[in-house]
């Protein structure tokens, strides 16, 4: 008999919860497989579905969307033999699964601690409460290849923002993979948008694209690139987190600085009164 | 209207010097190049006093004041005595504070009424504030962000900082910037508008009166030059800057790629929105004081007025009989309502765009009045049949003038409200609860009134989505700009 031959898999951009290639029709050799190329026209088309998906995500209850995030923890457990065989260490695949454990709990519990009522002096009632800022483009970082990946997306989107991440051009199996686990969550298409290939070419697109609130450049090494993108995000005056230094402990506590920075405050009043 | 007699304030309380120099390190001192300018009295274009022009050299040297003040007094000290000097300038505040609102009345053009009761307690109470977080910021809620850069307990003052004030509230901006800054253990140089230093250089008389160590406040006159020198000097770790949206953006490109960390109070184009259950009159209160208020120099005025199709003509009788009773003239005097616009240059860009109104095919009108002869005047102003893609219904006036729009529906009013670049503040008027939190839920705005406008709590952070900036200030929020988190 003869040995069974295998069935590769197409390693495609994750845009509106489909699967497209590039609509460039390119792809580039990496990590023994072809990976889409994907250009300025897919960081826009990526845009457009991540704003569309806004209204639903932010507007779903923080209950709901804790469910969601657990339930991508779920999924990442079962396929943590998928992520090893793609040289993802099994620790690591843990800590991203633990990760998005941590981060589906905050969803109904960031409002409560980020926010509350104000003791203003007059007869007002007075309530401060975080909202997610919109549309967030990211740049994940080179290496870990899944844990930081993991740990850029889940803090932006457990309060309700979307977002378009530039994946690790060097290691992108693991976040075309993890596209795979997020279509089966029960996440909603276009809430997490993913783009393979050269930051070059769609980060600055993103970073001057006028329909994104907020840019997260954690993955960006080169010093001049990162304040290039940051010159191009204050044309609509983006909400900017900068760059990690590459020797940065993904495995410490996160904070909850990478959530709170994609948030805006709200403030409401109404007078008190018979 | 009742003719009512002069109830001037009077300014003997006020001792204006007539020139000033730069507070640095705990001084005032001569400025590098010996530049000056003069501030002026916009109600009658009197010369209140010369001031000193900071050049590149005097920023460097308050910048360095204020390292050296950072690294050797204030960061060292315990948040307790911090706290103390804090509210001893809250208390010589509200000593001092008839002479810094007629002061501010005299540099500013706003009614003294507006100086007294509004500006200057809040000042005060910005100061009580924050001097209460010195020594409590560890219980602030804010963990530690594995990427600072600085390590030690947490959280950290972050060091030096440049902050950068408007013309239209200056005292009570200068309070907004100082006072979180100090209490979270920062060291401050501080920039005023070019047209209204006066009440700053009185501030850093306060400051001396309340024996704060040198260097820990530095106040630098000057224009958008010393500005630009303040926020770019490499020695500064935060900027922050409260102004227009255009120069918002200028600072964020000059900081990019640094390690300051950037916050923005920026411009706003409000909606005011009010439903056909509205009660009138109130609605109508809140509307003159959305956009009249301050002579509508306010980043956050209500200066588009959306009503509901049904009551328009209603609401906008009652609105106009309510503006023929304002009183326009001197600040000082205790009955004025709308004092004068703060510059030449202000007048014009309000003059531009009320003009561009009006070619554009909006209907203008004012109430009849009479304004003073020497001085910056504008006639309270509303333009009615405004589209949304006149330029009157989508750039910021910064003056008296109120732009109207109707709608039929919630959602209309909605998409209406957040079709702006904008997104500082909102303001909704309807007797229905689950309506208002509806509507709170969907506009995009930092701070939405409800049956209310224009109110300011130092607890009640204050802030802006989308162009209109970002970062809070006030309440436990406004710490987070101030602290290496």
């Amino acid at each position: 008999m003869s040995e069974r031959v295998a069935v590769r898999k197409t390693y495609k951009l994750f845009v509106g919860g489909k699967f497209p290639r590039s609509e460039s029709g390119r792809s580039y050799l990496v990590q023994d497989s072809n990976v889409s190329l994907a250009s300025r026209k897919d960081a826009r088309d990526a845009v457009l579905a991540a704003r569309a998906a806004v209204k639903g995500w932010a507007g779903a209850t923080a209950y709901n969307r804790g469910q969601i995030l657990y339930r991508v923890a779920e999924m990442l457990e079962g396929r943590r033999e998928q992520f090893v065989a793609l040289g993802v260490p099994a620790d690591e695949v843990d800590a991203a699964t633990d990760r998005w454990v941590w981060y589906a709990g905050w969803s109904d519990k960031l409002p409560q601690v980020y926010g509350g009522s104000n003791p203003v002096a007059g007869p007002y009632f007075n309530l401060s409460a975080p909202e997610p800022t919109g549309v967030v483009a990211v740049v994940a970082p080179e290496t870990p290849a899944l844990l930081g990946l993991v740990s850029v997306i889940a803090p932006a989107i457990v309060t309700g923002n979307t977002v378009v991440v530039a994946a690790s051009p060097t290691a992108p199996l693991a976040a075309v993979t993890l596209a795979e686990v997020l279509a089966t969550s029960d996440v909603p298409g276009g809430v997490v948008n993913i783009l393979t290939g050269r930051l070059s070419e769609t980060v600055p697109t993103l970073a001057a694209h006028m329909d994104v609130n907020a840019i997260d450049l954690t993955g960006v090494t080169d010093p001049e690139l990162a304040a290039d993108l940051e010159v191009r995000a204050a044309e609509n005056l983006k909400r900017v987190l900068r760059p990690v230094p590459v020797d940065h402990d993904w495995l410490a506590d996160p904070g909850l600085g990478r959530m709170t920075a994609l948030l805006e405050t709200k403030t409401v009043w109404h007078p008190k009164g018979v | 209207m009742f003719e009512y007699a002069p109830a001037p304030e009077s300014r003997s309380v006020v001792d204006l010097k007539s020139s000033y120099g730069l507070f640095i390190d705990g001084k005032f001192v001569d400025p590098a190049d010996g530049g000056s300018f003069k501030s002026i009295n916009p109600a009658s274009e009197e010369v209140l006093a010369e001031i000193a022009e900071g050049g590149a050299q005097d920023v460097d040297r308050a910048v360095r004041a204020a390292r050296e003040a950072y690294e050797k007094v204030w960061g060292p000290m315990p948040g307790r005595d911090r706290a103390k000097y804090l509210f001893r300038i809250a208390r010589i505040i509200q000593e001092r504070s008839r002479e810094l609102a007629v002061l501010e009345s005299l540099d500013n053009g706003k009614p003294i009424k507006e100086s007294r009761d509004v500006d200057l307690p809040l000042v005060a109470a910005h100061f009580f504030y924050y001097a209460g977080w010195a020594d409590k910021l560890e219980h602030a809620g804010f963990s530690r962000r594995p990427t600072s850069q600085h390590s030690g307990p947490n959280p950290q003052p972050l060091g030096v900082a440049a902050q950068v004030i408007p013309w239209n509230f200056p005292l009570l901006m200068l309070s907004w910037k100082i006072a979180p800054a100090l209490a979270a253990g920062n060291t401050v140089v501080l920039k005023p508008a070019e047209t209204t230093p006066l009440t700053a250089l009185l501030f850093a008389e306060i400051c001396q009166q309340a024996d704060l160590p040198p260097g820990v406040v530095n106040i630098v006159t000057g224009a958008g030059e010393t500005g630009r020198a303040l926020v770019e000097h490499d020695g500064v770790d935060k900027v922050a800057f409260t102004g227009s949206t255009d120069v918002g953006r200028a600072i964020a490109r000059a900081v990019a790629g640094s390690r300051k960390k950037l916050t923005l109070e920026l411009g706003g184009k409000a909606a005011n929105i009010v439903f056909d259950d509205a009660p009138v009159d109130q609605a109508v209160e809140g509307i003159v004081n959305g956009i009249f208020f301050n002579q509508g120099h306010v980043c956050c005025a209500g200066s588009r007025l959306l009503i509901q199709e049904s009551v328009a003509d209603r609401v906008l009788e009652s609105l106009k009989r309510r503006m023929a009773q304002l009183r326009i003239g001197d600040p000082l005097d205790k009955n004025t309502d709308i004092g004068a616009i703060n510059s030449a240059a202000q007048l014009a860009r309000i003059k531009e765009l009320s003009d561009a109104g009006s070619a554009e095919g909006a209907e203008r009108w004012s109430p009849p009045c009479e304004l003073p002869e020497r001085g910056f005047w504008f006639a309270p102003t509303i333009f009615t049949g405004v589209t949304q893609a006149h330029r009157i219904a989508r750039e910021e006036i910064f003056g008296p003038v109120l732009s109207v729009l109707t709608f039929r529906t919630p959602a209309e009013a909605v998409e209406k409200a957040n079709n702006t670049p904008y997104g500082l503040s909102a303001g909704i008027w309807t007797e229905k609860g689950s309506r208002i939190l509806w509507m709170a839920d969907r506009l995009r705005a930092g701070v939405v009134w409800a049956n209310t406008f224009n109110k300011f709590d130092p607890t009640s952070p204050f802030g802006g989505y989308k162009e209109s900036g970002y970062g809070r200030e006030g309440g436990r929020h406004g710490l987070e700009a101030y602290l290496n988190v």
